[in-house]
């Protein structure tokens, strides 16, 4: 080890003495150029798409995405035991160092796919193996891809640009076939161009394409709205307009009506918009107000001119300012008490262009027999400490033993939540 | 000397870093995975400087910078997502309690000082005003001392930032959220060139 190391120092410097002189002398030219030339231009102003409109000065400047942590927090040093649900409900660690995990599908054969975005840029499989669950990962190096949708032995996996599927996935997992492209007319932006997507009752695949912005008036026909597609990515169709950022929705387990979380746009103030829980009744003919209505009552400041809420559909729910719900499933298990069937689980990410942070939760949606919201009920909180974020919920999956997973693409974790009386 | 070398200016990189990556190979020659923190800590100096300042073309100097920044690159080398043969090679095996133990180790060393060089006045003040104009300040602190995932930029080697934001914008490197490969679309490579002048000179008149 020593000589290895006394040979190998010796190696270095001597590359680095000679990388050193042959890179400067590269560089001299270089820079008689440069100063030669004449002073550029001056650009127009422009900043990251998420920083425009926001304070130029004060405590909102400051304002910046929460970026999650390139490494997930260590299975030891998971905050479960401050995490808390309603009394019966118990929490556990699922799965844990599972960096960035953001959806979750289910296999016919009991396989957990787990999508990813930014920083982890994979999908995964868990797969139980007699009580030990195993993280294989089955595609990397992807563009955000955070929408996966299972269906009939394949998974589909959305990424800003493309829609791809990998057949007989579950059979396949060391080694998965090659993707087959199902749909790629995409305008392939990063701005909420992230994916959600999922198979409907009606067999078509629904899919978001996002605003390209902060808030801005994009072609409806080309952003902003939600669209279905035959599963061969033929017969695209425009179901909802109007919809700034949805990154989960699911189909009512009686009506087959999809509903939805939007996230409304930022910078306007703290407490204003709120994000919104949507239900689409008539695909196709609903406009749900972006950029000019927020919250079914707010108009724009910027293109609200000449609009009035009353022309597009209002929210069934508010679920607070910039908390950005993103995931959500109808409970359809059996495992939990009665007054939870047909109610919404949905994950809340937590904002992050907001002074006080809140949500990083789970909240229960309670409806009335007419499909109005009865109510809105926090179902796992704990995760805001010193207006920091000790994880941040994505999605929720109702399991078949009625149990429900939630991941956190925060701390790179998923819990289970089970009930027992 | 200068007129042998000038026709094999294409040649020196790749030369540096097939040299550096049979370094790196000799050095890191013992399975990855056996090699504790301590040891592989002390490979830094080698090519960063010894307190982190690097003297070294093409080379970053690494202290001051946020233990987030560091992790988040370390962790792109690992997974192959970030090129560099000498690092590619020092990341491989790496657990996350390495990169943990990396991140807090730069980001206590010193942050680098300036040049010995004094600024070019017109280079510097244009590369302030294009730093203005798109304000980089925003994500990279008023000073440039960086924070979170998003690097410190104050006197970093001029060569190297000029590299790196050549990268950045070609789509050659992608980085830790994706944001730099759009924010640098809008400047010319001359603009590159004063942005990297002024950052590197901070402090240094």
């Amino acid at each position: 080890m020593a000589s290895s190391s006394s040979v190998s120092s010796t190696m270095l410097r001597r590359t680095l003495a000679l990388c050193a002189l042959v890179v400067f002398l590269g560089l001299v030219p270089l820079l008689a150029v440069a100063q030669q030339q004449a002073p550029p231009p001056p650009k127009e102003e422009e900043v990251p798409f998420w920083a425009v409109g926001r304070p130029k000065a004060g405590p909102g400047a400051q304002l910046a995405p929460v970026p999650p942590y390139p490494v997930p927090v260590a299975a030891d040093k998971l905050p479960v035991a401050k995490i808390k649900v309603p009394p019966g409900f118990k929490v556990e660690v699922y799965v844990p160092e599972i960096l960035d995990a953001r959806g979750m599908r289910l296999g016919d054969k009991g396989t957990l796919f787990v999508s990813s975005n930014f920083v982890a840029g994979k999908i995964y499989a868990v797969v139980d193996t007699g009580g030990k669950r195993e993280v294989k990962t089955i595609a990397e190096k992807l563009m955000l891809p955070n929408g996966i949708e299972f269906h009939k032995g394949s998974l589909y996996v959305a990424t800003p640009k493309a829609i791809t599927r990998y057949d007989d996935i579950e059979n396949t997992l060391d080694k998965p076939k090659d993707p087959v492209l199902v749909y790629d007319k995409l305008p392939g932006v990063v701005p909420h161009g992230w994916k959600f997507i999922k198979i409907g009752p009606d067999g078509k695949l629904y899919l978001p394409v996002g605003a390209p912005c902060n808030i801005c008036e994009p072609n409806s026909d080309e952003y902003a709205h939600i669209r279905r597609i035959n599963l061969d990515g033929s017969g695209m169709e425009i179901v909802a307009r109007g919809v700034r950022n949805t990154v989960g929705f699911d189909f009512h387990p009686k009506t087959g009506e999809l509903w939805f979380t939007d996230n409304q746009r930022d910078w306007l103030t703290e407490d204003l918009p709120n994000d919104e829980l949507n239900r689409l009744s008539k695909p196709g003919q609903q406009h749900f107000g972006y950029p000019y209505c927020h919250q079914g009552d707010l108009l724009d400041s910027e293109f609200g001119w000449g609009k009035t809420c009353a022309e597009y559909v209002r929210p069934v729910t508010l679920l607070g300012p910039h908390s950005a719900p993103l995931g959500m499933r109808f409970y359809t298990g059996k495992m939990f008490p009665e007054k939870y069937q047909g109610a919404i689980f949905v994950a809340r990410h937590g904002p992050w262009n907001r002074s006080k942070k809140f949500a990083g939760d789970v909240v229960a949606v309670f409806l009335n027999a007419n499909g109005t919201v009865k109510s809105v009920e926090p179902f796992m909180t704990g995760l805001v400490e010193n207006n920091a974020y000790l994880g941040r919920p994505v999605d929720v999956l109702v399991m078949k033993d009625g149990s429900l997973l939630v991941s956190d693409d925060h701390a790179g974790a998923i819990y289970r939540i089970s009930y027992s009386k | 000397m200068r007129r042998r070398a000038r026709p094999r200016a294409g040649l020196p990189p790749s030369a540096c870093a097939a040299g550096l990556l049979a370094a790196a190979l000799l050095v890191f020659a013992a399975p990855a995975a056996a090699q504790p923190f301590a040891e592989r800590v002390k490979l830094c100096p080698a090519c960063h400087g010894p307190t982190g300042q690097s003297s070294l073309p093409d080379t970053p100097s690494i202290g001051g910078q946020p233990s987030f920044f560091v992790v988040a690159q370390l962790f792109l080398f690992r997974e192959g997502r970030r090129s560099n043969a000498a690092m590619t090679e020092a990341a491989k095996g790496l657990t996350n309690d390495d990169l943990r133990a990396f991140g807090e180790y730069v980001a206590k060393l010193p942050p680098p000082g300036p040049p010995a060089d004094p600024p070019d006045p017109a280079r510097f003040a244009r590369g302030r005003a294009l730093s203005r104009q798109h304000p980089c300040g925003v994500c990279h602190n008023p000073d440039f001392s960086g924070r979170e995932q998003m690097p410190r930029l104050a006197n970093q080697r001029e060569d190297y930032l000029l590299k790196a934001m050549r990268e950045y914008k070609s789509g050659a490197r992608i980085g830790y959220a994706g944001a730099m490969a759009t924010e640098l679309q809008p400047f010319s490579d001359d603009d590159l060139r004063e942005l990297a002048h002024y950052f590197s000179h901070l402090g240094s008149r």
